[in-house]
């Protein structure tokens, strides 16, 4: 959000009068169709939004485990190697925007924003009931592209054409590749309508005292996501009709002069470079609509449970927004080797490198906030103390792959799949792990099993470290990335078999936890020990509905008002090591704060 | 409406745990702008759908300096869909007018003159695409012809979307002694500010078709 | 206790990892060396500050454990440690960058005089034309892609006519000799990579793309398709081998020109056309 915008409505002359403006109409559902169904309440919303996202999130499981058989088993499975592509592709595009996307805008956006600004529910329910059936909608239609003919789409995640859209390509010559820009298409939509809500939400539904400054981190992470998202899926929303008509009408708006297999196909003088710039406006903010998200989820869990303030608050949010900001002038160090202007290298480069201060900041900041703490190593903990190391890992192989001349070597290798797959795949997972032991008490009003539980954690961490840790290495030795297989070439100064053996067992065993996880939740939410309000001692108002699990309307009668912000933990002088955001001045006359 | 009178710098730039800085922002209301959520909501939209097509123009003067852009002819009609589109939006400054006067029945009574100059249109540019098609410029031609028709599509679907909402403008004059004035008003200006921007989409659209 | 154990093992494991894997890159044979350092550099830094991160943090779990009778710390924020860090972060991140961007310059500056070939990948092979005894690639058209022409060369440029067409995967150089590769597709992306030389970049169809570099090794190296290119993108692959002079020499002799495959296909009547156009010259 751009500083003169604000200015600019600040002195809107058109503004309406405070009298006119509405006083927001409560949905009430009426049959079980309106309650569970077309529920226009967040609460429900988000949780549908989770559930068809971990429905859809489970085939992209199921395809890590089947591409890892094939890389270190082949012929366990039987499987050709367009249906290895494809399995690389559906995982990839469903672990990104069906799965992560997906849950933390959709599923904790709209769980928790109501909640945590204390507002009632989201602005436009309607539009935001809607969204989700566009978003399940975008589900449905990817998962048919598994059943037309050629199934889906085997171009990568990334889409590139000439070859997403030609013959070599599964599914390019088919429906595969159409349903998958199509779902695509329909997604952006429904996610625009989702963004929509969470923004104006943010902005205008927050209650008495909520300044900016006194939202909690988890809340401007998703704010910022959701702006980056306003402008980073419109690139692929244009990307995707673009290559649609080509491939549907023959156009050449991507498509250059080409003979495949001897043929000389109709298009002429389109531009494949140009589809990738246009991705990667998109793809590059897309990294950081997952990041963000998990960046204010983590503050506030390590905050809580370390009883202590998140440490350089203001810095956390400065952070989050210069981030934001700048991941849309990185976008081409995604495209260092693709063949465009070399000199671009020096600017994406320069601009990759910068970016990083500010996430060190948070890093530093998240460290720190542990430190003089008084750390309760509850599950919660657990899973954001394995996130901060293993985003500092992939952190850091960043600035490998940033470093314009490093990337030369390792692009397209293993350690881009490592890379990537500790930042964005393992380490918001790690978070949203995390924040359901966190948060579950609150949705269900029961605990999850605590044993299971760290078994849980413990499996999951160490075996995602060990999937990931030495695939660095495969890729220093030069083991390319979408291999269907990789043949031990004289080249490498090792075998690979044992190792990428090793990492198959890893994999199969983390992703094997994760069915614990979901037997844990499924019992503990019938037979779990109950919570009660607010478990875990935490400031922020998602905590002081006035019932838990929180009803229709979130705060009972009347709204809470809120007198300080989200990280009043472990207050000198206060009588206890809390004090939440609603608790007004007088009810605290001996803690520090107010002594002024 | 006492706070809210800082700038966003300034804002951020508080320390939220301070005594003195809690006593002010105990007095927040809890709104960032002074605005309508409607009003919000159309400017979040017009706000993508400018992203959008200003992706398209970006990719549009970039694939245009290829020597295979062959440039399309403007068929006359065009010109006059466009004239239908400058009709509405000064009709819809009348029916501001109108409402600003609480005279909803002449609201309503050109309200209707709205939708009927929007499916005018609508039919006018299919007949553009009809005429073009004969000519022989098809989609898969020049790339030139591809924008054209995404052009005159998406801009299409805005007005469709438009419609849309027309309908619920329209509803909320329809019975005058109904009229909830408050909701009309607000309501009717959403809906102009729409047609207003649907007419500068596609003047700019048009313009780059034509002078390239 | 455990949990801070935990992160110092990932942490000093991950090091200890490092030293003593055996996955390692394979010896260099080109002239980037450049990248190995860079490379290097950037492990001691960012390894420093994983290390630090770590063990700091083990530290902190193991110190400040939950105990009731405690209460963590009041501290909003700190200004001062913030910019120290801020400060120090910026110093490395340009100790990164500056020598990264010396070695991308190098990169992106051709030098004169380098030995011009063209490297061609399609679904799923590789082909290669180097510029023969006029030292100039004569000009391509995808226009002009049949049997014959596989290289969819321009007959009537003078320059083509002696140009060596290597229809094979394999591809001979010669060491110490300074070559650009001139990158083409026919049909989709491909990238051209022997992991041995470091470099690579990506073959865009429409386009020519390049790179440098000087092979300074004699040996057999292993190309790999490194852009996905289609179904068959993991059998792309092909050998580089270099080649000391004499035996380079006999191997190029082997090679057919462009003018001895169209004799080869009874295409003699363009031959005549551009030997005519080469005499204009
Ligand atoms: C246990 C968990 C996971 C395993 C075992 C796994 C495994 C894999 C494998 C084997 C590949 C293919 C590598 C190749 O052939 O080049 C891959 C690609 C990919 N994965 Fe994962 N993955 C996991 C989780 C995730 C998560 C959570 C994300 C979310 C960001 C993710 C995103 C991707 C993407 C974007 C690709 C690239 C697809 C492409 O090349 O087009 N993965 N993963
Ligand atoms: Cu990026
Ligand atoms: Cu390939």
């Amino acid at each position: 959000m751009a500083a003169d915008s604000y200015d600019d409505v600040a002195k809107n002359k058109d503004s309406i009068p405070e009298l006119e403006v509405a006083p927001q109409d409560l949905y009430h559902a009426k049959s079980f169709w309106t309650k569970y169904i077309f529920c226009q309440d967040a609460k429900v919303i988000g949780i549908q939004y989770a559930l068809t996202a971990a429905a859809i999130g489970m085939v992209g499981l199921v395809s890590s485990w089947l591409m890892r058989m094939q890389i270190a088993f082949p012929g366990v499975i039987p499987m050709d190697p367009a249906a290895y592509y494809q399995l690389v592709t559906m995982h990839g595009m469903i672990m990104v925007v069906y799965l992560l996307t997906a849950l933390f805008l959709g599923g904790f956006g709209n769980y928790l924003i109501p909640l945590m600004v204390g507002a009632r529910d989201m602005v436009f329910p309607y539009v935001n009931m809607i969204s989700f059936w566009v978003f399940f909608l975008a589900v449905v239609i990817l998962a048919a592209s598994y059943f037309v003919p050629g199934g889906p789409t085997g171009a990568g995640w990334t889409l590139y054409p000439p070859q997403a859209i030609t013959s070599g390509t599964p599914g390019g010559d088919g429906l595969g590749i159409v349903l998958m820009l199509v779902s695509l298409a329909v997604f952006v939509i429904g996610f625009t309508m989702g963004g929509l809500n969470y923004v104006i939400t943010i902005l205008q539904a927050r209650t008495r005292g909520m300044t900016l400054m006194r939202l909690p981190l988890t809340v401007w992470g998703i704010f910022t996501a959701t702006v980056l998202a306003l402008f980073a899926f419109p690139a692929l929303f244009v990307a995707g009709i673009m290559m649609t008509l080509d491939n549907m009408l023959g156009t050449s708006f991507f498509m250059p002069a080409i003979v495949e297999f001897g043929e000389r196909l109709s298009y002429d003088g389109g531009s494949p470079i140009l589809f990738q710039h246009l991705f990667w406006f998109f793809g590059h903010p897309e990294v950081y609509i997952v990041a963000l998200p998990a960046f204010g989820i983590v503050s506030d869990l390590i905050s809580v449970h370390a009883r202590k303030n998140i440490f350089g608050y203001r810095m956390m949010v400065w952070a989050i927004v210069i981030i934001g900001a700048l991941s849309f002038v990185v976008w081409a160090h995604h495209m260092y080797v693709a063949g465009m202007n070399p000199w671009f290298g020096f600017f994406f480069a320069t601009t990759t490198l910068i970016i990083a201060i500010p996430t060190a900041i948070k890093v530093y900041n998240w460290v720190l906030t542990l430190w003089r703490g008084n750390i309760k190593l509850t599950i919660p903990m657990l899973f954001s103390i394995a996130f901060i190391i293993t985003f500092v890992n992939g952190g850091l192989t960043g600035l490998f792959l940033g470093n314009v001349a490093v990337d030369v070597p390792l692009s397209d290798t293993y350690f881009v799949v490592a890379h990537f797959h500790m930042v964005m795949g393992i380490a918001p997972v790690l978070v949203i792990l995390g924040s359901i032991y966190h948060w579950f008490p609150l949705i269900t009003g029961r605990f999850l099993n605590e044993k299971l539980g760290r078994i849980h954690f413990w499996v999951t961490f160490i075996g995602s470290y060990s999937i990931y840790f030495p695939m660095h290495y495969l890729g220093f030795m030069g083991v390319t990335r979408r291999y269907f297989e990789v043949f031990e070439g004289d080249n490498f100064t090792y075998s690979i078999t044992g190792i990428n053996q090793f990492i198959t067992v890893a994999a199969l065993i983390t992703g094997a936890a994760q069915f614990v996880f979901f037997y844990n939740i499924i019992t503990s939410s019938k037979f779990g020990k109950k919570a009660g309000k607010n478990p875990w001692k935490a400031c922020s108002l998602e905590w002081q509905t006035a019932d838990v699990p929180p009803t229709h309307g979130n705060f009972g009668k009347e709204l809470p008002v809120v007198y300080r912000w989200a990280y009043d933990y472990s207050v000198p002088g206060a009588d206890q090591d809390y004090i939440t955001q609603d608790t007004p001045p007088s009810d605290v006359a001996n803690a520090r704060a107010e002594q002024t | 409406m006492s706070k809210n009178k800082e700038s966003l710098i300034n804002q951020l730039t508080q320390k939220p745990w301070e005594p003195a800085q809690a006593k002010v922002d105990n007095l927040h209301e809890g709104k960032t702008f002074n605005l309508h959520v409607g009003k919000i909501g159309l400017r979040y939209i017009m706000v993508v759908s400018t992203i959008m097509f200003c992706l398209f123009i970006v990719t549009y003067g970039d694939r245009m300096v290829y020597d295979d852009w062959v440039r399309m002819p403007e068929p006359f009609l065009l010109w006059i869909n466009t004239l239908l589109l400058v009709i509405s939006s000064f009709v819809f400054i009348r029916i501001q007018l109108a409402s600003k006067k609480n005279n909803f029945e002449k609201a309503r009574r050109e309200l209707f003159f709205i939708g009927i100059l929007a499916v005018l249109f609508l039919i006018g540019q299919l007949l553009v695409w009809q005429d073009l098609v004969q000519a022989g410029y098809y989609v898969s031609g020049s790339p030139a012809n591809g924008y054209f028709y995404v052009f005159t599509t998406l801009h299409g679907f805005h007005l469709l979307g438009g419609l849309v909402y027309w309908v619920m403008t329209i509803n909320k004059v329809w019975k005058l002694e109904n009229i909830i004035i408050r909701k009309a008003k607000h309501t009717i200006e959403l809906c102009a500010i729409y047609w207003h921007f649907l007419l500068a989409v596609w003047i700019v659209l048009f313009g780059l078709m034509l002078f390239s | 206790m455990i949990v801070a154990l935990l992160v110092i093992l990932v942490t000093i494991g991950s090091v200890i990892f490092h030293m003593w894997s055996p996955w390692w890159w394979s010896e260099i044979a080109s002239n980037w060396q450049g990248m190995d350092d860079t490379i290097l550099l950037t492990f001691w830094i960012t390894g420093a500050v994983f290390v630090a991160i770590g063990l700091f943090m083990a530290y902190c779990i193991w110190k400040y454990k939950y105990n009731k009778n405690n209460k963590a710390d009041y501290e909003p924020e700190n200004s001062k440690l913030e910019w120290a860090l801020t400060i120090l972060t910026t110093i490395g991140v340009i100790a990164l960058l500056a020598p990264g961007l010396i070695v991308w310059n190098n990169f992106v500056t051709v030098p004169k005089g380098a030995y011009e070939i063209e490297v061609v990948g399609q679904q799923w092979y590789w082909m290669y034309r180097l510029p023969g005894k006029d030292g100039v690639l004569g000009t391509t058209d995808i226009k002009n892609i049949n049997d014959d022409n596989p290289f969819g060369l321009n007959t009537d440029d003078p320059h083509s006519i002696d140009d060596v067409l290597i229809d094979a995967d394999d591809l001979h150089l010669l060491k110490d000799q300074v070559v650009k590769l001139n990158l083409r597709a026919l049909d989709v992306l491909h990238d051209f990579y022997v992991p041995q030389f470091r470099a690579k970049m990506d073959m865009v169809p429409g386009m020519i793309t390049y790179y440098w570099f000087t092979p300074i090794k004699t040996g057999t190296f292993e190309i790999l398709c490194a852009e996905y290119c289609g179904t068959g993108h993991y059998s792309m692959l092909g050998y580089v081998i270099v080649d000391e002079e004499e035996d380079y020499n006999e191997w190029l002799s082997e090679q057919m020109t462009f003018e001895e495959v169209l004799a080869s296909n009874g295409k003699s009547d363009l031959i005549k056309l551009a030997l005519n156009k080469k005499n204009d010259l």
